[in-house]
């Protein structure tokens, strides 16, 4: 095997600058498939990380049908105290959950006593807020990092819009669940930053104040959104605890919770699946382009060296050492691009790194890109460039050992 | 015993509506440890009947047997592994591998068609390199050195593996006379050292006067036998 090795990397010597050239194709797509790959990679993992992180959560728990009423934020389908007591029994039974936040969400009017807007809001508890979704504070732009009782934290649009600041006093007005109106005075306590996605343009207040507001004698719950130890288990936490809640059913038979990961939760999951969608497409473009390569240079090899197959054959070469002998030879031309790709790459990888690519998403400005690769994807690639050259080498190989020596040796 | 033994051996080329006999009936006996030339003119078939003694090809009718093995009905990997237990080959072309050194050329039917263990590998690539004269040149590749040396190097790559016979397919005629009278001898002295027949096909009257028995060709048949001192 050593000796095949030592004599297809002697050929592919031989032709240096066909050698040259072919690994350099390789290299280039190697380059260009793994720097895609790492920045955006990067990117999509950032803004998953600033969706869930900021607002939404990895997972969220709502009474069946809310979902598709979420526009109105509908206080006739919150969870009452006994479904919540479910809820909270399901999440504690569920491995994996390091923290949850609940939430009342409702609509309502903010007044400033010159100008009225609407306004969406989220009464809740600070501390669980904060530990499910730990973006919130640095999206705190002005007053103190928390939401205390009294106090509102308002959207910085509104703001503007509104002319308020912190320590200003306005009025939230709201309808409760039986149609009647109520409104409660607050002061500025925040301005909040908006985040992409749903829910990045709400409001914030204490979860006691929006009990008062909405004149809940029991707290019902609009959504609750958990935040899980280890992301990468978001599927296996959530079919563990959607199925513990699938049990629950009302007396029509049918669910009353339903449980949706941020993937159903954001649009920005189909970014996501289209980032995904490209990438697989470029991966397509790198095999065809090693495939063809690889292929090309071996059919020449055979062509240009029939009479040494022949020579070869006639001293009693069997036909298998002679396949693997230019099945080597593309595995070492496609070893060569990888090896060279993954260096360069690297290379590329810290030069992005340092010079600190900024961009905008939505109205989120000066995101630092960091686009970083791992492992298993430098392996993946690897591999299928490896396996491409070989599989290329394959045609070319088979014809070279299934050729009769007296026809390779006649061979001018 | 005779080392090939031939009977009614023909052979047809058919090329769309041509049919070309190349062989027409050839019977011969080749005993071991001789130096036996087929001569004749081109197309009289001499290429062809080495093809066959050499199982590159096969015969169309008749029997041939090397070694008391009938060759006639041999499968490609059998073939292939007659060739590489039992018969050396030497090219006109010389047909060195050009990304071997001297060295490894010869060394390469021991290593990858009979695979002997390395220091009886390298004792016997030593030895021959010595014998033809080649050893100062064991590292140089086949570019760096003339055509009579690379003939040398192919007389040594056919007789690395101890075959009992050798084919040698007008094995003198892209050198010069001085050189190839100096190949001429290394294979002599090979056969009497180590009891390798050599079968030439050749017109090169150097070979001719060498050589104890000339089969003349003629249009594909045995036109005379000739045995020197017969």
């Amino acid at each position: 095997m050593f000796n095949i090795f030592k004599i297809a990397l002697r050929n592919l010597t031989r032709y240096k600058r066909r050698t040259f050239l072919t690994a350099s194709l390789i290299t280039v797509g190697v380059v260009f498939v793994l720097v895609f790959i790492a920045v955006t990679g990067s990117f999509k993992n950032m803004m998953i990380g600033q969706i869930t992180d900021s607002f939404v959560g990895h997972i969220q728990i709502h009474k069946k049908g809310y979902l598709a009423s979420i526009d109105n934020l509908p206080l006739t389908m919150n969870l009452n105290p006994k479904e919540l007591k479910k809820v909270e029994k399901a999440i504690n039974e569920t491995a994996g959950i390091e923290a949850y936040s609940k939430r009342i969400k409702f609509g309502g009017m903010l007044s400033n006593f010159v100008e009225t807007t609407n306004i969406r809001l989220n009464g809740v508890n600070p501390e669980d807020e904060v530990k499910t979704v730990p973006l919130l504070s640095s999206r705190i732009k002005e007053g103190d990092k928390t939401i205390r009782e009294g106090e509102i934290l308002v959207p910085e649009l509104i703001a503007k819009g509104m002319k308020v600041k912190v320590g200003d006093t306005v009025v939230v007005i709201a309808t409760n669940k039986d149609g009647s109106v109520n409104g409660k005075q607050f002061k500025i306590g925040g301005i909040v930053e908006s985040a992409t996605g749903p829910g990045g343009r709400d409001g914030y207040m204490h979860i006691k104040d929006a009990m008062e507001v909405l004149r809940m004698e029991e707290m019902d719950i609009s959504e609750i959104a958990l935040r899980l130890s280890d992301f990468s288990a978001l599927h296996q936490v959530y079919d563990k605890i959607n199925r513990i809640l699938s049990k629950e059913l009302n007396k029509a038979g049918k669910p009353v919770f339903e449980v949706h990961t941020w993937e159903k939760l954001s649009p920005f999951f189909n970014i996501a699946i289209m980032i995904d969608v490209m990438t697989f497409f470029i991966k397509i473009m790198l095999i065809a382009i090693v495939l063809v390569s690889i292929m090309n240079v071996m059919i020449m090899a055979v062509y240009e060296r029939i009479r040494e197959i022949g020579t070869i054959a006639a001293i009693g070469t069997m036909p298998e050492k002679i396949l693997l002998m230019f099945l080597l030879e593309g595995f070492c031309l496609g070893v060569l691009g990888v090896l060279t790709g993954v260096i360069l790459n690297s290379g590329v990888l810290y030069i992005l790194n340092i010079i600190h690519i900024t961009f905008d998403f939505g109205r989120q400005t000066g995101l630092i890109l960091s686009p970083t690769i791992d492992l298993p994807d430098i392996f993946i690639i690897s591999a299928i460039v490896i396996v491409v050259s070989v599989v290329a080498s394959l045609q070319p190989a088979y014809k070279a050992s299934k050729m009769e020596p007296i026809d390779a040796l006649r061979h001018v | 015993m005779s080392l090939v033994t031939s009977k009614n051996v023909s052979k047809t080329y058919i090329t769309g509506d041509i049919k070309i006999e190349a062989l027409k009936g050839l019977t011969f006996e080749i005993e071991p440890a001789s130096f036996v030339s087929f001569v004749g003119p081109s197309g009289s078939g001499k290429t062809t009947i080495l093809n066959l003694i050499g199982c590159l090809d096969k015969p169309t009718d008749g029997t041939l047997k090397v070694s008391d093995t009938d060759i006639s009905h041999l499968n490609r990997r059998m073939a292939a592994s007659f060739r590489g237990e039992n018969i050396g080959f030497i090219f006109q072309d010389f047909n060195l591998l050009p990304v071997l050194t001297v060295l490894e050329n010869v060394e390469y039917p021991l290593l990858m068609v009979q695979n002997i263990p390395s220091d009886e590998r390298k004792r016997r690539v030593m030895d021959l390199l010595d014998a033809v004269g080649m050893i100062e040149q064991k590292d140089k590749y086949p570019d760096q050195i003339s055509g009579g040396q690379k003939q040398r190097v192919a007389v040594a790559r056919a007789l690395v593996t101890k075959p009992k016979l050798i084919l040698a397919d007008e094995p003198t005629a892209n050198l010069d006379h001085k050189t190839a009278y100096m190949v001429i001898d290394i294979m002599k002295k090979m056969k009497d050292e180590f009891g390798t027949t050599f079968i030439f096909s050749t017109h090169d009257q150097k070979i001719v006067g060498e050589v104890e028995v000339i089969y003349m060709l003629e249009d594909g048949e045995l036109a005379d036998r000739h045995v020197k001192g017969g």
